[in-house]
Parts: C-alpha cells; sequence; structure tokens
C-alpha cells in the first residue's frame, strides 16, 4: 500500500509545520480523541439521565466483582506508563528495549482482557445480563465498547511488534511517531477506565 | 545579484527565485511519472476501485451520491403517487412487490416504510455524501493548493464505509417484513420493537457514522496542515471555510448518535430497556423486559447529531453559491470576513438548540425558554451569510450562466426556508405546528430548493474541472427552470398544509379527517404532479451530465483550465488534473485573497488568480554602453 501512495508527497507526515507545530497524524489523533469523547460522553450521559430518573439504583460493589476491577485498574495504568517507555526508547534509537516495552503494553492489554473476560463469566454464573436491568445494561454497554477499544489499541500494538515494526529500519522518525500516536489513543482509553471504574463499581 | 530578476515560464511571470524552484518542482514530477512509469503499471483494481486520491474517491462519492438521490427521490414519487390519488391502484407501484403493494396498492405499512427511507437516504446517503464526500473531496485540496488529502488511505476508508452502510440499509428492502419504517428520526419505543429492517437501519448508520468521522479528520487536518505556501487562514476561499465547519460539526455530533445508535442496537439484540420505559402494553400484551429506560434520551441523543446535521447540509451548499456568486458577479464577496466569522460562530451554536425538535415532549417552560433563545440567536448567523451574499450582487455585471442561475435561486429559497423556521423555533407558534406539513415544507426548502440547488450549481460549475468539458447550456436552463417551478409547486402547498393542521406521516394524506379532507384534496393531486413534474425535468441533466462524461472520457477536451475565468486555486490546476500525480505541475503560492475580481492590480484581464505574478513594468535598463578600449 505504501509504495502506491508514496508516488504523492504528502507534506509533514514526519516532521512537523512550523507554523503548527504538529505533523498530520498527531492532529488527526487529538480531533479522533475529541470525537471519542463526545462518544463517550454521550453514554455517561445517557447513565446520568438513566440512573437519576431510576426510582432505584443498585450500588456498584454491591453487584459487580471490585477486587478484580482494582487489579484492572493498575493493569491499564503500568500500560500507559510501558508504552511511553516504548515510544522514549525509540526516540532515544533504542529499538530493541522499545519493541520490549511494545510488547509489554500488548501484555497489560492482554491480562487486562483476560480479567474483564473472568468478571463477565462471573456475572453471567449469578444470572446478571444486560437485560437484568438498567444498572447491567449500561454496566455491559460501556464496559463493552470499552473493551472493544482495547482490543483495537492492542491489535495496532500486535501491528508494531510484528510486520509494523519493519518501518524502523527505513523510516525510524515515523515509526517512533506512530508509537506516539497510538500511545495517545492508549491513554485516552485508560483515562475512559479511570472514569468507568468509579462510575460503575464505587458509586 | 541584488535586483530582482525576472523569468518568464510559459505565460508566468517569476522571480528568478521562484522560477528557479518552479523548475525543481517540474523536475521532481516528471522523474516521479518516469519512476512510475518504469514500475509497473499500477492494477486496474488500485487506481479505479480503491484509489487513494482525492479526485477519483470524490467522484465515487459523487456518482454514489448522485444515485441515492436519485433513488431517493423514487420512493417519493410512489409515496406522492399514494398521498395525490389515495388507495389507486398505479401498476408502477407493484415494483414494491406483492407483500407491499398488492395489485398495485401501496399498503400503510409499505407507506411508512418508504417515508423513513426516504429522509435516511436522502439525509445520510445523498446530500451530506455529495456535499462532503464529493465536493469537500475533490476540491478541498485544490482550493488551498495540497498535493492530496493529508491522509489518503482513510479517505478510501471512509468511502469504502460509506458504501457499505448504503448497501446495508438498502439491502432491507429484500427483508421479508421490510424496510425501517419508524421515520428517519427512528423515535423509540416504536423502532424499538419495530421489525428486523430497523437493525439493518442501525447497521448501516453505524458505518455511516464511521465514514463521516474519518473524512472529517482528514479535512481538518488538510485544511490546517496542507494549504500552500501564503494561504492563510484569511485567504482561504469561503468554500474551504464552510468545509471545515462542517467537518467540525461531523467529528462532534455524529458520536453521540453512534452512541444512541448503539444504545438502541442493545435494545433490540440484547434486549436492554434503554428506551424502553416501565410496564409498555404492544398490541395489548405487556412487554417482557426490565423496562425503566427513557424514550426521551434517545430524542435529545439524536437531536444533538441531527441539529448540526443541519448546518452540515446547508453549510457546504452555502460555500458552493458564495464561489459562483463572486465568480458571475465578477467582484470580490461583500463581507467575506463576516461570513467566516458568521459560519464559526453558527458551528458553535448549533450544538446548543437541539432540543427545540422536542418542545412537545414537556421539557418545561424554563428548558423551552433556553432554547427559544439560543435558537433564536443562531438565525443571526444564517441572515448574515445570507445577507452578505445577496449584497455581492450589488453593482456586478452579473453574467447568468446555468450554474449562477441556481445559485440565485438558492438565496431565496432558503430564505424562504429560513424564514418558516422562526415560527417553529418558538415554543408558542410550535406546538400548532409540530409535526404537520409546515414543518416538513420548512426544512424541504431549505434542503431541496436550497441545497440540492447549490449542489446542481456546484455540479454545473466545476463539470468543466472535473471533464473538461462544459454541460450544455441550453439543457442546463431547461434543467433549471423546469425544476425550480416543480419544486416549489411540491413544497409552497405544505405551508398552507400545515397551517391547516394536517400531519405528517398519514397514509392518505389526511383526507380521513373531516379538518384536513379540503385542503388536502384541492393541493395534494397538484403536489404530485409537481413531483412527476420535477422527475421528468431531471431527464435532461441527467442525459447532459452522462453525455458529456462519456465525450470527455473519449478524450473530447473542448474547454481549457479555466473556463469560468476564477481565481481559486482549483483552476490553477489543469482540467481534469491526472490522477496520483499531485494536483499541480507547480506547487502554487498564494498572494492575495481568494476573490480578486476586478481588481485594479489586473492589467489583461479582469481577475487576478490567487497566485498570480503581477506583471511589474519592465526596468529600465541602462543603454548598453560599448565597451571602452584602452
Amino acid at each position: 500500500m505504501d509504495h502506491a501512495a508514496g508516488h504523492v508527497e504528502i507534506p509533514y507526515t514526519v516532521s512537523p509545520r512550523p507554523d503548527t507545530g504538529l505533523y498530520n497524524g498527531k492532529l488527526g489523533i487529538w480531533l479522533f480523541l475529541a470525537s471519542e469523547v463526545m462518544l463517550f460522553g454521550a453514554l455517561f450521559s445517557s447513565l446520568i439521565l438513566i440512573r437519576t430518573g431510576s426510582p432505584s439504583w443498585p450500588h456498584g460493589w454491591e453487584e459487580l466483582h471490585v477486587v478484580p476491577a482494582t487489579i484492572n485498574t493498575f493493569v491499564l495504568i503500568m500500560s500507559s506508563v510501558t508504552v511511553v517507555l516504548a515510544w522514549a526508547n525509540l526516540r532515544l534509537g533504542n529499538f530493541k528495549l522499545g519493541r520490549i516495552f511494545i510488547g509489554v503494553t500488548l501484555l497489560c492489554g492482554l491480562v487486562f482482557m483476560g480479567i474483564k473476560a473472568y468478571e463477565y463469566s462471573l456475572s453471567f454464573a449469578h444470572g446478571h445480563y444486560p437485560s437484568t436491568s438498567d444498572f447491567f445494561a449500561i454496566y455491559f454497554t460501556m464496559t463493552g465498547l470499552h473493551g472493544l477499544h482495547v482490543l483495537g489499541g492492542m491489535i495496532v500494538f500486535a501491528y508494531f511488534l510484528g510486520p509494523g515494526s519493519k518501518m524502523w529500519h527505513t523510516d525510524r522518525a515515523r515509526f517512533t511517531n506512530r508509537i506516539e500516536i497510538v500511545g495517545l489513543y492508549w491513554h485516552f482509553v485508560d483515562l475512559v477506565w479511570i472514569f468507568l471504574f468509579p462510575t460503575l463499581y464505587l458509586l | 545579484m541584488a535586483q530582482k530578476r525576472q523569468i518568464r515560464i510559459g505565460d508566468q511571470y517569476l522571480y528568478a527565485r521562484d522560477a528557479e524552484k518552479a523548475l525543481r518542482e517540474a523536475l521532481r514530477v516528471a522523474e516521479a511519472e518516469e519512476r512510475e512509469h518504469a514500475a509497473h503499471q499500477e492494477p486496474w483494481i488500485r487506481r479505479y476501485v480503491f484509489s487513494t486520491d482525492h479526485k477519483w474517491i470524490g467522484i465515487q462519492y459523487g456518482v454514489t451520491a448522485l444515485s441515492f438521490l436519485l433513488f431517493g427521490f423514487c420512493l417519493m414519487i410512489l409515496m406522492r403517487l399514494q398521498l395525490g390519488w389515495p388507495g389507486q391502484a398505479f401498476s408502477v407501484m407493484k415494483v414494491l412487490g406483492e407483500n407491499r403493494a398488492p395489485g398495485g396498492v401501496l399498503l400503510p405499512e409499505a407507506y411508512n416504510q418508504l417515508g423513513a427511507m426516504h429522509g435516511t437516504i436522502m439525509v445520510f446517503l445523498a446530500i451530506v455524501p455529495l456535499a462532503v464526500g464529493a465536493f469537500g473531496n475533490y476540491l478541498v485540496p485544490l482550493q488551498i493548493g495540497a498535493p492530496d488529502m493529508a491522509f489518503p488511505k482513510l479517505n478510501m476508508a471512509s468511502y469504502w464505509c460509506y458504501l457499505p452502510g448504503g448497501l446495508i440499509m438498502l439491502s432491507s428492502f429484500a427483508l421479508k417484513d421490510g424496510t425501517a419504517a419508524s421515520g428517519w428520526t427512528s423515535y423509540p419505543p416504536l423502532s424499538d420493537i419495530a421489525t428486523r429492517g430497523q437493525t439493518f437501519w442501525l447497521v448501516g448508520m453505524i458505518f455511516l457514522i464511521t465514514s463521516s468521522l474519518l473524512g472529517s479528520v482528514n479535512f481538518i487536518v488538510t485544511i490546517v496542515q496542507l494549504r500552500a505556501k501564503g494561504m492563510n487562514f484569511m485567504r482561504l476561499p469561503f468554500f474551504v471555510w464552510a468545509q471545515f465547519v462542517t467537518s467540525f460539526l461531523l467529528l462532534l455530533a455524529f458520536p453521540p448518535l453512534e452512541a444512541a445508535a448503539v444504545l438502541q442496537l442493545m435494545d433490540r439484540v440484547a434486549h436492554t430497556s434503554f428506551f424502553l420505559p416501565s410496564g409498555l402494553v404492544v398490541s395489548g400484551t405487556p412487554l417482557t423486559v426490565a423496562g425503566g429506560g427513557n424514550p426521551l434520551l434517545w430524542q435529545h441523543l439524536f437531536w444533538f447529531l441531527a441539529h448540526p446535521e443541519v448546518y452540515v447540509l446547508i453549510l457546504p451548499a452555502m460555500g458552493i453559491v458564495a464561489e459562483v456568486i463572486a465568480n458571475n458577479t465578477r467582484k470580490p464577496l461583500w463581507g467575506y470576513r463576516s461570513m467566516v466569522s458568521a459560519t464559526i460562530f453558527l458551528g458553535f451554536m448549533s450544538f446548543v438548540v437541539w432540543a427545540h425538535h422536542m418542545f412537545l415532549t414537556g421539557m418545561g417552560t424554563i428548558i423551552s425558554s433556553f432554547f427559544q433563545t439560543t435558537t433564536m440567536i443562531i438565525s443571526i448567523p444564517s441572515v448574515i451569510i445570507l445577507s452578505a451574499l445577496f449584497l455581492s450582487l450589488w453593482g456586478g455585471s452579473i453574467r447568468f450562466t446555468t450554474p449562477m442561475m441556481f445559485a440565485l435561486a438558492f438565496l431565496p429559497m432558503f430564505g424562504i426556508g429560513g424564514l418558516t423556521g422562526l415560527p417553529l423555533g418558538l415554543a408558542a407558534t410550535d406546538i400548532h405546528l409540530h409535526d404537520t406539513y409546515y414543518v416538513i415544507g420548512h426544512f424541504h426548502y431549505v434542503v431541496a430548493p436550497g441545497t440540492i440547488f447549490a449542489m446542481f450549481a456546484g455540479i454545473y460549475y466545476w463539470f468543466p474541472k472535473i471533464t473538461g468539458r462544459k454541460l450544455n447550456d441550453f439543457w442546463g436552463r431547461v434543467h433549471f427552470w423546469g425544476s425550480f417551478v416543480c419544486i416549489n409547486g411540491i413544497f409552497f402547498p405544505m405551508f398552507i398544509q400545515g397551517l391547516a393542521g394536517i400531519s405528517r406521516r398519514l397514509y392518505d394524506g389526511g383526507m380521513q379527517y373531516a379538518h384536513a379532507r379540503e385542503v388536502a384534496s384541492q393541493t395534494n393531486p397538484f403536489m404530485s404532479m409537481s413531483a412527476i413534474g420535477l422527475l421528468i425535468f431531471q431527464i435532461p441533466f441527467i442525459v447532459n451530465f452522462f453525455w458529456n462524461a462519456f465525450q470527455a472520457m473519449r478524450g473530447k477536451v473542448t474547454v481549457g483550465s479555466n473556463p469560468w475565468e476564477a481565481t481559486t486555486l482549483d483552476w490553477a490546476a489543469t482540467s481534469s488534473p491526472p490522477l496520483r500525480h499531485g494536483n499541480f505541475e507547480v506547487m502554487p503560492i498564494v498572494r492575495r485573497g481568494p476573490y480578486e475580481y476586478n481588481s485594479p492590480e489586473a492589467t489583461n484581464a479582469d481577475y487576478l488568480p490567487q497566485n498570480a505574478v503581477v506583471e511589474q513594468p519592465a526596468p529600465v535598463l541602462a543603454p548598453p554602453t560599448a565597451p571602452v578600449v584602452a
């Protein structure tokens, strides 16, 4: 694909445009994250509207499993640290270490998804499904959508760990930028969880 | 050397420094071309199907969207046949099949399906993709002097999310129980308990939202990052500004609808009850769901998108009209800066007016007052833009070309559409007019003789750029006058109907209601005949369009690269710019604002392109002196 688009050279793909101080991908990911804020913002607003309109609302900690979710919170925060380390090492030209940290981040995502699946299975075992109540409906919808975002990030990390890493040898700066961009996305996904965890489990 | 020397290349005078750059650039282009030919020829599928070139993607969007436009129009013709002559058999109705129109008589549930699909197709599959996907894609990079969009592959992905989304929606016509039938607004609880077609609608919608999300990110980054040298924000053509603000609306307003679509999908597939209140009884049996949901939640999320969506429909249209008017009045736009500020303000305000669609839901007077106020405020920037366009006509020597005819018709038509919106923005009058044909008349005036006419203006105006041929002027005029008369014949009587209290979405157009029968029987057949007339007057356009497109494909090019003598950068590129080679033979350098018509600086024409170098009077050189021989 790259060689196909390569005939037309798009400026500022790698180096920042002087007057805006941004390269294209970085502006792009910030705009994308702005739209993601609107997506999750709409869901949080829905949660507030349904909850305030409901005569009774269960305590999250009585219905859900706080311990695995707490572990998951730490796993996700850890992964946000490792993704920065990956980028920092690549910036320093340390490809080997950078790659290891990409791998660790991917592993954190995997652990998160595993624990999430375990939590879901516990809920199902208790006979709690999305159709059970509005609380479980919003719980499964929001954590499910968040899970899809984690999965999306993991696919991107897996790509950069595998076939995507070839770019390091041809275009070092661009590869580093790509890790920065997926890192920004990963922080956002992390941040969504930071909001989801107290709202659903602790309130 | 201190003195700047000028060199002539082609018909341009350039400073030596610029000329050197230009030559380097030309060399680079030539080398790239060489390389491409040397490398294996690009496969056909990459070139024409999964193309990453913004121009080809723009054409793909344009042709697809125009097809959907015609399709959505045909659905409306079937509806109008039923409304004009309720309960009569029409042989054309048999295309819907025996289960929808037995013996050629349309069934009520099929009427609802046609209504829902007409609205959805026209808004999400026809107008937005045409205005943003086609015009935006083709023109924005050209007008800002960029080689392509910032993310060519995302651009391709955007089209390839749009097409499947549309096809998923259309495929629901093949379902036994039919398509979505809950209107383009898909209000629950009806849509929650509707047939499978609604699920197709939701899945299609998620594809379309993804498509416009990818597109809007791409547009904003392109406009911010890839402007040519010298193209600062206040030198952007108004069309680019309109697309810029539109992209922000798409970026930020669509995600809440995506959230809403996910929630409704959960309601339908996982049996949650986000939008289902407790104690709902359907056909005599209580629904076995958890309940406790809120149908109004959908309306809030939907209109949070759908009000900015109105501006997504209208802003690119205003952009096109502005370009055509400036070009054909041969003078700068009046109040360019105030138009730009008004557009930005409009963009912000459009996020805080949505609940004026919901005055009848019992929100309470305080919230209603808030939204009435914001609605009155948002009318101000629209009036500024429209007034500026009107004032731009003042004192111009107007060329009445076909695109100009459509652009001129846009102004009063959008004016009618906008002004009839004011009574709907005030709760006291809206309570009477809500859900009547008055509302239908209002928004169709904005979108049909408004936006669609602007789209036609754009097609007639930029067709020579894309193909190298002008569309036939005589048939263009036939198309214009026929459409203009017929379209008013359809939509103006709707105001009369609405004021008479005829509700929208009635299967028989109101004939079963005593208060409505007289007005309905006098207006509906006339409106339906106008609709058929409108269909007939599209035939010259369709023939004109395809005949010229085919002639152009055979290489019969009749006009040069700038047949309208326009100033913006799109006209600095060659006509039908080649795919995959960037857009400009020489990367343009922008030296002035977008509308330098009748500029005193221009010496040999009445216009000065944005990138033109003004010819300085030749420096007076001292006569060569004979060498002094010692």
